[in-house]
């Protein structure tokens, strides 16, 4: 009998199956068993042990006919933004509280629909606005790292924090994320993990709380880059339901991964080299610069000039789309109600609601959105934005047409922070965790997140390859001789 | 960009009014605050030079597509009222709005 299959990589699992090593069944129990011993991490935040075990059984009987998808029978998490039928769906707010979808978004169902085993919904910053689990109605995701003998307990990162928790602690093979400016590829890098956000449009938006629309795209947070390929592309393809989602075949990302980079080129772009950078992860960017170049690919500095105006771009734009959608959170059709004092209105309905249900953060933004848009000021802030964002993805084009088939950076300015650490900081302070992973949302580009290397308190850091569009499979391989080249095995030593 | 006028408690109040967001009157001063702080670091992009440059309307080129106006979904009721926190005879129920 295999053990701690909970801890197998899917790639791993998946050919466990097919050897008949193991079942699905027994796979989901080992899983169920860790996430039932992982309450301080409080990763999971709805526990479907049941449905699991019924998917497992029905994807052993589909293994037994020998014709099964990749995902069959593999337990994964699923960020608690994916609306899945019959299960609680809360997107970590309050006003959320209660809901339970009659559908299942796109996403998912394609999971369900290959066999994948749903284990149960991860906790998350409220709407994804967070860059440490930190605004989750559910309180905080613990990240299963700690600095060496230290206890402080630090954040695994946001918004997808209880996903990358889940993963990096193997309570699940892999789990679902989102990243509108940085959600899945941050928390990756704080963890130890890998997670990519494919270009916009390759994984349907359909059936997923929507945040910013114009930025949020679906992507895999796995333990390998080999997994990421083999779940995106169980995740991706066409959707009519989404306008969005792009007509485009999806490739076999898994066919891609040779290892062999020869003869790329790959960007380093100089506006990434921030004032006030730490030593090491300067020195990572470096190691991985190196290890490229020793995999054969040739090495050149190029520039993205307005790479500095990527974020308050985004701190217009993404407030501005979510003023927009969390308009529909009123009350009336779904989620939470304010008890109404005699003689209120549907005014007062409507204000009282919104100020129960909504986080302070949440309200910050939907309020800065209100602002950016309202009369008077929609050029001057709104407008102006989206030129920005023209501006940040012809910077890109160009490097793009110069011939650069990738561009490597530093995942985030820095290792996985205390939680509790930026309590007392402005939202900038906050704001800056996204500052290298933003503007990849804001040129629709695929970026990947892989773990390279562990800082001095033996926290993993992480670096980041951006593709050109609709290009993951060539992303991956680069990412996968990255991977292969960092030789990253540590594991968070087991405290919960 | 020449809108760099700071935000008071008047503005923050209508700013929340607009959101539909109730605040306290004695929170408004530091919200306002907080929106004067983000919106100082958004200023930044009125240093950058735009003249001729198109507002990005969708990042990836494409063009909406049209579908066959056919009715595709519907008829069930009882589950788009079965999140509503007042639904009564298959309506949403809401307070008085028209007096």
């Amino acid at each position: 009998m295999m053990e701690d299959l909970n801890r197998l990589s899917l790639s791993e699992a998946r050919d466990a199956l097919r050897r008949r090593d193991t079942t699905a069944e027994a796979i989901t129990r080992a899983c169920l068993e860790a996430i039932d011993a992982a309450g301080a991490l409080n990763a999971f935040v709805h526990k479907t042990p049941e449905l699991a075990v019924a998917r497992a059984r029905a994807a052993d009987a589909r293994l037994a006919t020998g014709d099964a998808p990749d995902m069959c029978g593999l337990p994964v998490g699923i960020k608690d933004l994916f609306c899945t039928r019959g299960v609680a769906s809360q997107a970590g707010s309050r006003i959320l509280e209660g809901f339970v979808p009659e559908y299942e978004s796109t996403v998912s169902q394609k999971l369900a629909d290959d066999g994948a085993v749903m284990l149960g919904k991860l906790n998350m910053d409220e709407f994804a606005m967070g860059s440490s689990n930190e605004t989750s109605v559910y309180g905080n995701a613990v990240n299963p790292w700690r600095r060496g003998n230290d206890e402080t307990a630090l954040t695994p990162g946001g918004s997808s924090g209880g996903s990358a928790a889940a993963v990096a602690a193997d309570l699940c093979l892999a789990a679902t994320g989102t990243d509108t400016g940085g959600s899945i590829r941050q928390p990756a890098a704080f963890t130890g993990t890998v997670g990519i956000k494919p270009t916009y449009g390759r994984c349907s938006r359909w059936g997923i709380v929507a945040f910013a629309s114009s930025l949020d795209q679906a992507g895999p947070m796995t333990k390998t880059v080999r997994d990421a390929a083999i779940m995106l592309r169980a995740m991706s393809g066409h959707d009519p339901k989404d306008s969005t989602s792009a007509q485009l075949p999806v490739p076999d990302f898994e066919a891609a991964l040779t290892g062999d980079i020869r003869g790329k080129t790959i960007g380093i772009p100089r506006e990434y080299r921030m004032d006030g950078m730490p030593d090491e992860i300067e020195a990572l960017w470096t190691r991985g610069r190196e290890m490229m170049q020793d995999a054969g690919a040739r090495i050149v500095d190029i520039s993205l000039p307005h790479t500095k105006y990527a974020l308050p771009a985004y701190y217009v734009i993404a407030p501005a789309e979510a003023s927009s959608n969390l308009a529909r959170y009123d009350g009336v059709r779904y989620g939470h109600r304010a008890a109404l004092a005699q003689g209120d209105g549907i005014t007062e309905m409507y204000e009282k609601t919104r100020a129960e249900g909504f986080g302070p953060e949440v309200q910050r933004r939907v309020m800065i959105g209100t602002y950016v848009l309202s009369a008077g000021f929609y050029d001057a802030y709104y407008n102006r934005a989206r030129k920005v964002r023209t501006l940040i993805k012809r910077d890109f084009e160009t490097v793009f047409a110069e011939g650069v088939d990738a561009i490597l950076t530093p995942a985030t300015p820095s290792a996985a922070f205390g939680l509790g650490e930026m309590a007392d900081a402005d939202p900038v302070r906050m704001y800056l965790n996204d500052v290298f992973t933003v503007t990849v949302n804001l040129a629709g580009l695929p970026g990947i997140a892989v773990p390279a290397g562990l800082d001095r308190q033996g926290l993993p850091l992480g670096l980041q390859l951006i593709g050109r569009p609709w290009e993951e499979g060539a992303l991956l391989n680069a990412a996968f001789a990255v991977e292969r080249a960092a030789g990253f095995v540590a594991k968070p030593a087991k405290w919960w | 960009m020449d809108v760099r006028m700071s935000i008071d408690a008047s503005t923050a109040a209508r700013v929340a009014k607009l959101a539909r967001i109730r605040v306290e009157e004695a929170a408004l001063p530091a919200l306002a605050d907080e929106f004067n702080t983000i919106l100082g670091f958004i200023e930044q992009l009125g240093e950058v030079d735009i003249d001729g440059v198109e507002p990005m309307v969708s990042v990836t080129p494409q063009r909406l597509r049209m579908r066959a106006d056919e009715v595709s979904d519907g008829a069930q009721a009882d589950k788009v009222l079965s999140n509503a926190p007042d639904a009564r005879e298959g309506f949403f129920a809401v307070p008085k709005v028209v007096e």
